[in-house]
């Protein structure tokens, strides 16, 4: 029994969200949902842990779909990358269903409740499923699964506003999804395969034609539509902003890093290093817009008033951080890239529930509504202050250990000025998260606002979990970089 | 000794904290347990006195923060030193805080003396730190503490001063000293402290070499470096005992402190002294002594000009770095101590003028010494000590450092000190001139007027330090032995 659990794992993850979505619609109450929420995504953390020990200990595993062996079926793969990104995803899943409860019925309607989890559960039974894939097909359905969810999540949002984002996110991100299937379709029609594994195979012989080149543009332009590369990111701030509080938690934290693995995966795992940053110079034009989401999405976080929106324009400058990473193609950048999209994952998750505790509180989150704050909801705000200065990079939090791999991955091969504008932009997070802190606790409250006690302890809890996580990894990284070193030699090892 | 009493050495200040914390209502419980925990912080640093000079370095690794990388405690006599000033004068200034916080009645005082006490845990931290990276954490955790207490007041002259604050000092750590620790981590596989230095095999160069050094003594914004040191001067919106704390206590002693530690096991004074590094941060270093002291002449608010003064006295101790000779680490290693006693009885007795009679600037002062007479003869003693003439312990570290100058072959710096003296005179001695021989303004008290005994007693103390340190310097002496001469 215990046996054929542990041989099932891999498709436990995908195959128990995807069953608790229709009994959350059955259920059809807000509170006996959001325990199978809670329920499912606890369960896929367990199995994530499990998994990503196994792995550790074992290597790879494989496991066949349906007892069809690959390359005809669908096969899931679970390595060193891919179980660490899971362990992420399942990680804050089950952080934020915590946090989900008060916020949800704060800001969603009582009777849409059990369908706003149901659509959480189909957002993260996509993710997960794009994690475990290693079917170039399958990844795109999973994908599609995430997205659907994620527009309607989007658009249950409070303001009108919700609604034209989640549209404006639906447009682009369907342009991804069909960019990302025209290049899986390319890459079928030289190589036959389906099957990540085997494409990698098939893919040396035809390597020198127009199509497999067009193939890796498409897939290359549109994963980074899903992930929001500068230029590609247009979707991103509007969405983040209106999206209900939990939404922008759970997917600021995860759905970015899982389209980012996703390309990843093509560029290293299917195509080869040697291929897409050897003979294709791919890894010059990735560096340059990364610098360029860098710098650009910090400066406009700079100017921003709504501290959702704040947030929404660091992330895409955090993307770039992510981007330059494992456009270096070397062990150190893409363990640099694995490492932050960790840490980025549990600092942007901590900042965006603190700001939807804050609106929790005052049913708005700019920066003039916010202020003086700070002695109003102490916990709440030093929760952001923590997590800001894990994101600017103050030692002892996990957002330094990111800067200190990522600047000597760059420095390495002497990449002097890829150092000087992570730095920039790290001073310049500096004065974005130093306009929040200061509303916070600087600034006197509006008149005639009453004062009004912390957010729910459910909500902080959340929070604070997060926060001292990120804490954890500041101080004892070893576990973190040890893993995402160890896949980063896997990555390279077997593409190449 | 157990290696363990590291690590609980310096959490202890920061556990004592949250006690501060818990006891916040009930003032003279809070008080009594800080200065408790000063003395008792004091006594456990000194207890590594004997086996530290006996030649033992205590070391404990914590946790494996990277592959390699630790968070690790070493105690070496340069440390062991500034933890020895710092824990020494926390507990003085915390009796001195408890009478100016309650003498000008103000707000937020459990914050205060909570952040006061994370903040001597960083300067603990860094003392003992072991590599690059410990030091680095508690360096951040300094300034990041220390920040409430810059901005105590909480108004908008306040908070553009924490700006100015935090702002130059995070962006010289993480824009300079973050790059230069990953530079030395590269180049040389190591980061740990080391007696030897560890660019000797590196094959860096001159320019390489000095252009790490210039990131590392820029990257430590706390040494006040000319022209990082706005932060400084910015900082005196703090209420007076903050002063203190970040002058001569914790903050600029860090700085300068980390200077010496650099200089000395990481880069190693003998490597320095063949390529001549550090030649062009010496150059900054005496540039930034004459040009502070000379900006500090024409302030007329007695804090800033103090803060001035503290820009060019810290420059003393990088110029002893820098010089790269270890009769130039001796002279600066007692610099350390000597301008902390002096300068902390400046700024005691700058707070106890001010407590008396709410008086900030020097032109106020004429003819206030009758009314406040231990006062201004203890600012009186600390001005002749900075100025570094006998009976005051300054002349010992004057004298190293001129001596130092000369073993090193650059005359010009003798000069410098021998000019920043006389500068010293214009600007220091001014002030108890003007309130013993100047005719009083008519509103001026005639009778006696001090601050609070809790104000004037730690003044009395630091000022009679002193005059102690220049006839018995022996503790000083025996600390930096390593680098006396035979």
């Amino acid at each position: 029994m215990i046996e054929q659990f542990l041989v099932q794992m891999p498709a436990l993850v995908i195959v128990l969200p995807l069953l608790a979505a229709p009994l959350c619609v059955l259920l059809h109450r807000a509170a006996p949902a959001w325990f199978v929420y809670l329920i499912t995504t606890w369960a896929c953390l367990g199995i994530a842990f499990l998994l990503f020990v196994q792995v550790r200990i074992g290597g790879p595993i494989s496991y066949a779909m349906g007892g069809w062996p690959p390359p005809f079926g669908i096969e899931l793969r679970l390595d060193a990358l891919n179980t660490v990104i899971l362990l992420l995803v399942t990680g804050i899943a089950a952080i934020s269903a915590i946090y989900a409860k008060a916020s949800v019925a704060a800001e969603i309607s009582r009777e849409r409740a059990y369908l706003f989890y149901a659509a959480m559960l189909l957002c993260f039974c996509g993710l997960a499923g794009i994690t475990v894939t290693g079917d170039a097909f399958n990844l795109f359905v999973f994908l599609e699964i995430s997205s659907l969810s994620s527009y309607s999540l989007i658009a249950m949002g409070a303001k009108r506003r919700a609604l034209l984002s989640a549209f404006q996110y639906l447009i682009m991100g369907t342009i991804g999804g069909t960019f990302l299937l025209i290049g899986i379709g390319f890459l079928y029609m030289m190589t036959g395969s389906l099957n990540m594994a085997d494409i990698a195979e098939r893919l040396p012989a035809v390597a020198d034609t127009r199509t497999v080149e067009a193939g890796l543009a498409f897939i290359v332009v549109g994963a980074s539509l899903k992930f929001a590369l500068f230029p590609l990111h247009v979707w991103l701030p509007n969405a983040y902003t209106y999206a209900p509080s939990s939404v922008s938690a759970f997917i600021a934290a995860t759905a970015t890093k899982v389209a980012l693995y996703a390309l990843m995966r093509f560029l290293f795992t299917v195509f080869g290093a040697a291929y897409a940053f050897g003979e294709l110079p791919l890894g010059e034009v990735l560096l340059v817009l990364s610098v360029v989401a860098m710098l650009s999405g910090s400066l406009a976080a700079i100017f921003q008033t709504d501290v959702k929106r704040l947030l929404a324009w660091s992330s895409i400058a955090q993307i770039g951080y992510i981007v330059m990473g494992f456009a270096l193609a070397s062990t150190a950048g893409i363990t640099a890239s694995v490492v932050h999209m960790v840490n980025h994952g549990i600092i942007k998750g901590a900042l965006f529930m603190a700001a939807g505790a804050l609106f929790w509180r005052m049913r708005t989150i700019s920066l003039n509504d916010i202020a003086g704050l700070g002695k109003d909801m102490p916990l709440t705000s030093a929760a952001f202050v923590v997590a800001g200065l894990s994101l600017i990079g103050v030692p002892a939090t996990g957002g330094f250990i990111s800067k200190w791999v990522l600047l000597e991955a760059v420095m390495e091969p002497g990449h002097y000025g890829l150092a000087v504008a992570i730095l920039v932009s790290s001073l310049l997070a500096l004065i974005y998260i130093g306009r929040v802190v200061e509303a916070l606790y600087f600034r006197e409250a509006p008149e005639g606002r009453s004062v009004q006690g912390e957010a729910p302890a459910s909500m902080l809890i959340a929070t604070w979990t997060l926060v001292l996580a990120n804490i954890a990894l500041g101080l004892y990284a070893t576990p973190l970089v040890g893993a995402a070193e160890s896949a980063a030699t896997a990555l390279l090892g077997g593409g190449a | 000794m157990s290696e363990t009493w590291l690590a609980l050495l310096v959490a202890f200040p920061a556990i004592m904290s949250l006690v501060v914390a818990a006891s916040g209502r009930w003032p003279n419980l809070r008080e009594t347990v800080s200065i408790g925990t000063a003395i008792a912080l004091f006594a456990g640093v000194a207890s590594f006195i004997g086996p530290v000079t006996g030649g033992e370095r205590p070391s404990l690794t914590l946790l494996e923060v990277m592959p390699g990388i630790g968070l690790t405690f070493t105690l070496e006599p340069l440390g062991l030193l500034f933890a020895l000033v710092a824990s020494g004068l926390w507990s003085l200034t915390t009796l001195y805080a408890a009478g100016y916080m309650r003498g000008n009645e103000e707000h937020a005082q459990t914050r205060f003396f909570v952040c006061f006490a994370l903040a001597i845990s960083a300067a603990i931290g860094i003392a003992f730190s072991g590599n690059l990276l410990t030091l680095f954490i508690f360096y951040e955790m300094l300034t990041l503490s220390t920040y409430p207490l810059v901005t105590h007041h909480g108004d908008t002259e306040s908070r553009n001063g924490g700006r100015v604050y935090l702002g130059i000092l995070l962006t010289t750590s993480i824009g300079f000293f973050l790059p230069a620790i990953i530079i030395t981590y590269l180049l040389t596989g190591s980061i740990t402290f080391d007696d030897a230095g560890l660019f000797g095999e590196a094959g860096l160069g001159v320019l390489g070499a000095g252009a790490l050094y210039v990131l590392f003594l820029y990257g430590t914004g706390k040494a006040a470096l000319m022209p990082f040191h706005r932060w400084l001067p910015a900082a005196m919106v703090a209420p007076t005992p903050v002063s203190a704390l970040l002058h001569a206590v914790a903050v600029v002693k860090a700085g300068v402190f980390i200077v010496l530690k650099l200089t000395v096991y990481v880069f190693g004074v003998d490597y320095l002294a063949e390529t001549g590094a550090s030649q062009f941060m010496m150059w900054v270093a005496a540039f930034t002594v004459l040009g502070a002291s000379l900006i500090a002449m024409t302030r007329d608010n007695l804090k800033a000009r103090l803060a001035y003064s503290t820009v060019s006295q810290l420059s003393y101790i990088v110029l002893g770095a820098t010089m790269a000779s270890s009769l130039g680490i001796l002279g600066g290693g007692m610099h350390i101590a000597m301008h902390a006693f002096a300068k902390i009885t400046l700024f005691f007795c700058a707070g106890a003028i001010y407590t008396a009679t709410h008086r900030k600037n020097v032109s106020d002062l004429d003819g206030l010494g009758f009314a406040m007479p231990i006062t201004f003869s203890a600012f009186f003693i600390a001005s002749v000590s900075l100025v570094g003439i006998p009976p005051m312990g300054g002349i010992w570290s004057k004298w190293y450092l001129m001596e130092g100058a000369a073993d090193a072959g650059h005359s010009a710096i003798i000069v410098v000190l021998a000019i920043s003296s006389l500068l010293n005179i214009v600007y220091l001695l001014e002030i108890p001139t003007r309130a013993f021989f100047h005719n009083p303004r008519p509103d001026t008290p005639r009778h006696w007027q001090e601050a609070p005994w809790a104000c004037v007693i730690p003044l009395s103390i630091t000022a009679a330090g002193c005059i102690v340190w220049f006839l018995y310097p022996l503790p000083f002496l025996t600390l930096l032995a390593p680098w006396a001469p035979q």
